[in-house]
């Protein structure tokens, strides 16, 4: 892809992803968050956090896919950006719905399966986010980070099992990013199988660089 | 016994004093609406107001003695934000979808255990003496309102068709239509609840003068989302336990098998008292965010009714039979 295509790509998705956060901002401003604003809002950034989320694992298979490679060029800045919405997820539930209740926020970490996944995804997220960097990934060098950055499915997994447990019965919602995911992982594997049973066939695309290696 | 606290002066719903009722506004508005006035575009209130057209309003003595003393939570507030599965799971649907149920004609049921069963046409239900009751609403999803519903004690309906001595419980049922109520349709992944939605109370619940059956609120009758033409609103017990549009009442001899218990009866029970000190599987219901508010406040054991209803339980280990 040439290297306007590339920033225009690039472009859309920040405009996209900051998309939620300005109709969030819009509705503060005119009142018009809904009767429930830190459950809307709650709500609102958790979505966008798991749909950055399945998006940046959809790259690997989008690319495996097309036989392009600028959809790995894309990986880190969507999963940078699905944990910036996390965090203000996560700040919202400690601030604005706990407000600091520190005991009964611990009690929910402990007691509520739903927050005890999110809390673990939220964990698992903070090393990927702190090893995105190419300083980072040279000095772990490109097998070790590769590795590592496995983790991103078992943090969908996670985001996609704190919806389905926090959802109340009849909600189908959940159902479609479970199924979403299946289809990304069933993508992996199904691209896995087909590596390991001719490999000669499919010399043309590579194992997945690690996030960056070719931006720029 | 029925306690009759309210004062003999009869009021018009919507000649409440404004004092009393902060969304006053709302009632302006919509004359002004009405009467074709420019003012819509400065109101936030038109648009709500002006889509589910006028109201019939409804005339109701003012109780006293049911009055919760919090501010109310706002028109818009009640109107807007609802579960009622009927119109679909989220709490924008059923406002989103109201206009579809049609509450004329309505007929409502009273069967079963009883020596004078009845159908009762909603016009008939209107004319019994209404009152204007401020209540909590707590909801099992950790929020509350304050509503001025208004209605007439379930009592008074059911002493009309003179419950036997096997009566001990009463089942409610909501209209199944789902021309009229999408939230019925089957979807992708089946049907969202198990249709009709029922409800039950034990006799001595359903008599208490705390319950209320229900056909208004703000001073007109209920908009659709809010359960209309005809629902009960149970005011220490969580919400879904004020069952919607209903069709039917039927007095049995055995605990009713009640819709969200048996889509889920880990998390709910047969009773669904309002109480602190049990959470629901998911989350703590120690603490509760009345609509409007910033900070959550510490729930109440009932609701706070806990002075008039909880001698219906003493001796009961509410844990086990929650
Ligand atoms: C990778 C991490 C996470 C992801 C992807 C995520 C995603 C989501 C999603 C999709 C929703 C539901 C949105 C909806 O109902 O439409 C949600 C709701 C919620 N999340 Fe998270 N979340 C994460 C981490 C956390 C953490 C760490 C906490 C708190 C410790 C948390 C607390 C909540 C709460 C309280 C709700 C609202 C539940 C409700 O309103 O019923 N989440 N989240």
């Amino acid at each position: 892809m040439s290297y306007r295509g590339r920033i225009a790509l690039k472009a859309a998705i920040w405009i996209g992803s900051f998309w939620p956060l300005g109709v969030l901002l819009r509705g503060f401003m005119t009142d018009d968050l809904t009767a429930n604003p830190i459950e809307y809002v709650t709500r609102t950034l958790g979505l966008t956090a798991l749909v950055l989320l399945l998006t940046s694992l959809g790259m690997t298979p989008l690319r495996a896919l097309l036989g392009w490679s600028w959809p790995i060029q894309l990986r880190r800045l969507l999963g940078l950006l699905a944990f910036f919405y996390v965090c203000l997820h996560f700040a919202v539930w400690i601030g604005l719905d706990h407000f600091f209740a520190w005991r009964r926020m611990w009690e929910d970490v402990l007691k509520r399966p739903f927050i005890t996944v999110g809390m673990s995804a939220l964990l698992l997220l903070i090393p990927l986010a702190a090893t995105s960097t190419q300083g980072m990934i040279k000095r772990l060098g490109g097998a070790k980070w590769r590795l590592l950055h496995k983790l991103a499915y078992v943090i969908g997994g996670l985001g996609v099992l704190h919806f389905l447990w926090l959802a109340k019965k009849g909600r189908t919602t959940p159902y479609y990013y479970a199924i979403a995911l299946s289809l990304l992982l069933g993508a992996r594997v199904w691209d896995w199988g087909r590596k390991k049973l001719a490999p000669e066939r499919v010399s043309q695309t590579k194992p997945s660089p690690p996030l960056g290696e070719r931006v720029g | 016994m029925l306690i009759t606290h309210d004062s003999d002066r009869r009021l018009r719903g919507e000649d409440i004093p404004s004092r009393e009722i902060t969304d006053h506004g709302v009632y302006l508005n919509r004359r002004a609406f009405m009467a074709g006035a420019a003012a819509l575009a400065l109101l936030p209130w038109g648009r709500e107001a002006s889509a589910q057209g006028a109201l019939q309003p409804l005339q109701a003595s003012k109780s006293a003695a049911y009055k919760v003393q919090d501010a109310l939570t706002p028109y818009k507030s009640v109107t807007t934000y609802n579960n009622f599965y009927e119109f679909g799971t989220d709490k924008g649907d059923p406002a989103a979808h109201g206009a579809s149920l049609k509450t004329r004609p309505w007929t409502l049921k009273v069967d079963g255990l009883c020596a004078k069963p009845k159908t009762f046409d909603i016009d008939e239900l209107l004319k019994f003496p209404l009152e204007e009751r401020v209540y909590r609403l707590r909801c099992v999803e950790a929020w509350s309102m304050i509503i001025p519903w208004i209605g007439f004690p379930l009592s008074a309906l059911l002493a009309r068709v003179e419950p036997t001595g096997q009566a001990k419980y009463v089942e409610f049922t909501t209209l199944v239509n789902p021309e009229m109520f999408p939230g019925q349709r089957r979807g992708l992944f089946g049907f969202a609840l198990d249709w009709p939605y029922t409800e039950g109370l034990r006799l001595d619940e359903a008599m208490h003068p705390l319950t209320l059956v229900t056909v208004g609120l703000y001073g007109q009758v209920l908009p659709n989302q809010n359960g209309a033409p005809i629902r009960v609103v149970v005011p220490w017990k969580y919400g879904f336990k004020s069952a919607k549009s209903l069709v039917h009442m039927r007095l049995t001899s055995e605990e009713p098998k009640t819709s969200w218990n048996k889509a889920a009866g880990n998390e709910y029970g047969f009773y669904s008292n309002v109480n602190p000190e049990v959470s629901h599987p998911r989350w703590s219901q120690a603490t509760e965010r009345r609509i409007g508010e910033l900070r959550r406040r510490d729930t109440l054991m009932f609701n706070g009714y806990g002075d008039q209803v909880a001698s219906l339980y003493s001796g009961m280990d509410l844990k086990r039979l929650y």
